[in-house]
């Protein structure tokens, strides 16, 4: 186990480093510098702003500067807002984005889960093909659809629950949740109905029945754990996918999150704030990726085998 | 028939061909044909837009300004008086434009890295897999981002980029598909043949590995549009003149407490498309008896 965990980390670190460098790169050559817009300054002034945000520098330099710099944590000032550095803008940000993606994935985890377990437990009847009909439509019916769709019926036309805002009134996270977590719902409804029926089939589940456990007791005592490893292995991905799809929640419902600041950062061309952002996010997605990994590996020792010979 | 000629034997043959059998199947499953059908009527509105659009595109009635559905525009009319439904077969083009077009460059980089990968084998074939695995982990969502931010919001940077990182997964099908096939007796004869390699995997390997391929295509449309329509709601995709309906459905949702129409009807768009697009992939896998790419 340990020599897996090693053989993963290891693994995760070029991941990283091709991360920060590509994207410090691909911002350094963007076209229209980061004071281009601005009207005429005096030189001695451009000069100051050149030097305080290392730009006067030739590029090598600034990348060797740049790492140095995040490997002491510190993402540099933000080109937009004068005197407020990346760190700040991340901190102010980040919290409400976590807090949003938690409740996503608690609603994705449980309903998803759910309706894959009752799904599998009857294939092929109505118990089997009203969840999967539903989680169909689940995937279908993008975050982007869904979010509008859920505002007009649940805020304007029956008045049950605020439609932007977070934190303000009470009920202002519900519709933002479900709305980031509907399309996880469904592929883990799917992954899990997939995983339980193959586990159903196995030997250890009939001789389970055959001691005489009562039927809940065969899914949730001995099925479930091998059900899920599917799932697990997909929360990697489906954190990528969250934080990326707060991007278009958070502009939906009006939420102060770190999405909603990487898509103004886009807009303003706030290229500090656009690097240290995807480093960040980036890094998160990467030890998030990990993290499935090795659980997935302790509930499948089988898993494990496979990937420590590769 | 009491006579058997050869050609009987032939047409006899041709009849339970794999590749009709996966077509009896295929026609069996409903939804999957639904989804053909579908898509084969949008594709054909899209290729047909500039002759059978009701309005031009760029028409503007500014004095009727946004109305609903009524028999003069069908779908109802916009802010500035522009036909919806135009405005959505428009958009449709370049919606379903990006799906194929981006699918296709995702194919062409995937396939021929995953057969090179898996013909050549070796340390070239584990620097290859280990240069994907890496790929993989990379939050490709935010690079996307970053590139339209970084070189402009460019329509051919869009399918260029889309394809650059839906190409991993095919990758990988084709890899595994040329690796059992290429211990194969017909491959053994090309060789002796003395074919190169280039004719060998595309003439030989890529046809026999055809199944996976088109049902992991069909699969992949749908994700590409939803990533294209995720960027237009954003601003950061298609931009105006030009429109999609990612960006039809982000001006309907900024209007659509008074005018839900505008929602409605590119939303509907959209979803039928990735409907019909998800029944024809499973039909397809199911038809074709391959096993899931994504599990």
């Amino acid at each position: 186990m340990w020599r897996f965990i090693g053989f993963r980390v290891l693994q995760s670190i070029p991941v990283l480093l091709v991360v920060i460098t590509v994207t410090f790169f691909l911002v350094r050559i963007a076209p229209g510098g980061p004071f281009s817009s601005e009207k005429a300054v005096i030189p001695e002034v451009k000069a100051a702003l050149e030097a305080k945000y290392r730009l006067n520098l030739p590029m090598f330099e600034q990348y060797t500067a740049y790492l140095g710099d995040l490997a002491q944590g510190d993402l540099g000032p933000s080109f937009k807002y004068p005197g407020r550095t990346v760190n700040e803008l991340i901190a102010a940000g980040f919290p409400v984005t976590a807090e949003l993606g938690f409740y996503a994935l608690l609603v994705a985890i449980s309903i998803g889960g759910i309706a894959g377990v009752i799904a599998a437990l009857r294939p092929n009847t109505a118990q089997d093909y009203i969840p999967m009909s539903v989680a169909m439509i689940g995937i279908c019916v993008p975050s982007l659809l869904m979010g509008p769709i859920l505002i007009l019926v649940f805020g304007i036309y029956l008045e049950w629950l605020p439609v932007s805002g977070w934190g303000d009134m009470p009920g202002d996270k519900i519709l933002p949740a479900i709305t980031l977590g509907s399309t996880y719902a469904a592929y883990i409804a799917r992954l899990s109905r997939a995983g339980m029926l193959e586990v159903m089939s196995q030997d250890y589940i009939r001789t389970a029945r055959a001691k005489g456990l009562p039927e809940w007791r065969v899914v949730t005592g001995h099925a479930l754990r091998g059900g899920m490893i599917p799932v697990v292995a997909f929360l990697g991905p489906a954190f990528a996918g969250l934080l990326s799809g707060s991007f278009v929640v958070e502009t939906i419902f009006q939420i102060p999150g770190l999405g909603r600041f990487y898509v103004q950062a886009a807009f303003n061309r706030d290229y500090t704030m656009i690097l240290g952002a995807t480093v960040f996010l980036a890094t998160l997605i990467v030890v998030f990726n990990l993290l499935s990994d090795i659980l997935a590996a302790w509930m499948n020792p089988r898993l494990r085998s496979q990937y420590g010979d590769r | 028939m009491n006579t058997t000629t050869i050609t009987d034997i032939a047409q006899a043959e041709q009849g339970t061909s794999l590749w009709r059998d996966a077509w009896l199947r295929l026609r069996r499953n409903r939804l999957a044909v639904f989804g053909l059908a579908v898509l084969l009527l949008f594709v054909i509105i899209a290729i047909l837009t500039p002759w059978i659009a009701p309005y031009g595109y760029a028409q503007q009635q500014l004095a009727i300004g946004a109305t609903p559905p009524s028999a003069a525009h069908w779908l109802g009319t916009d802010i500035y008086g522009r036909d919806l439904l135009t405005q959505i077969m428009y958009g449709g083009r370049i919606s379903l434009a990006v799906g194929f077009i981006a699918t296709a460059v995702a194919l062409l980089i995937g396939i021929t890295w995953g057969a090179v990968a898996g013909y050549v084998g070796g340390k070239v074939d584990a620097v290859m897999m280990r240069l994907v695995d890496i790929l993989y982990a990379l939050p490709f969502m935010i690079f996307i981002v970053l590139l339209m931010v970084v070189f402009g919001r460019n329509m051919l940077l869009l399918f260029l980029a889309i394809g650059a990182v839906e190409w991993l997964t095919m990758a990988r099908i084709m890899r595994s598909q040329v690796q059992s096939l290429r211990q194969q007796e017909f491959v053994e004869a090309a060789i002796s043949l003395g074919l190169s390699p280039t004719t060998i995997i595309f003439r030989h390997l890529v046809p026999n590995a055809l199944g996976p391929i088109i049902v992991y295509t069909t699969l992949t449309i749908p994700s590409v549009m939803l990533l294209e329509a995720f960027l237009s709601f954003l601003g950061l995709g298609v931009q105006p003149p030009q429109t999609s309906w990612g960006l039809l459905i982000s001006y309907g949702a900024e209007t659509m407490e008074e005018y839900p129409w505008l929602l409605l009807y590119p939303g509907l768009a959209l979803i039928l498309t990735l409907f019909s697009l998800n029944f024809l992939g499973d039909g397809l896998r199911d038809a074709l008896d391959v096993r899931s790419a994504k599990d």
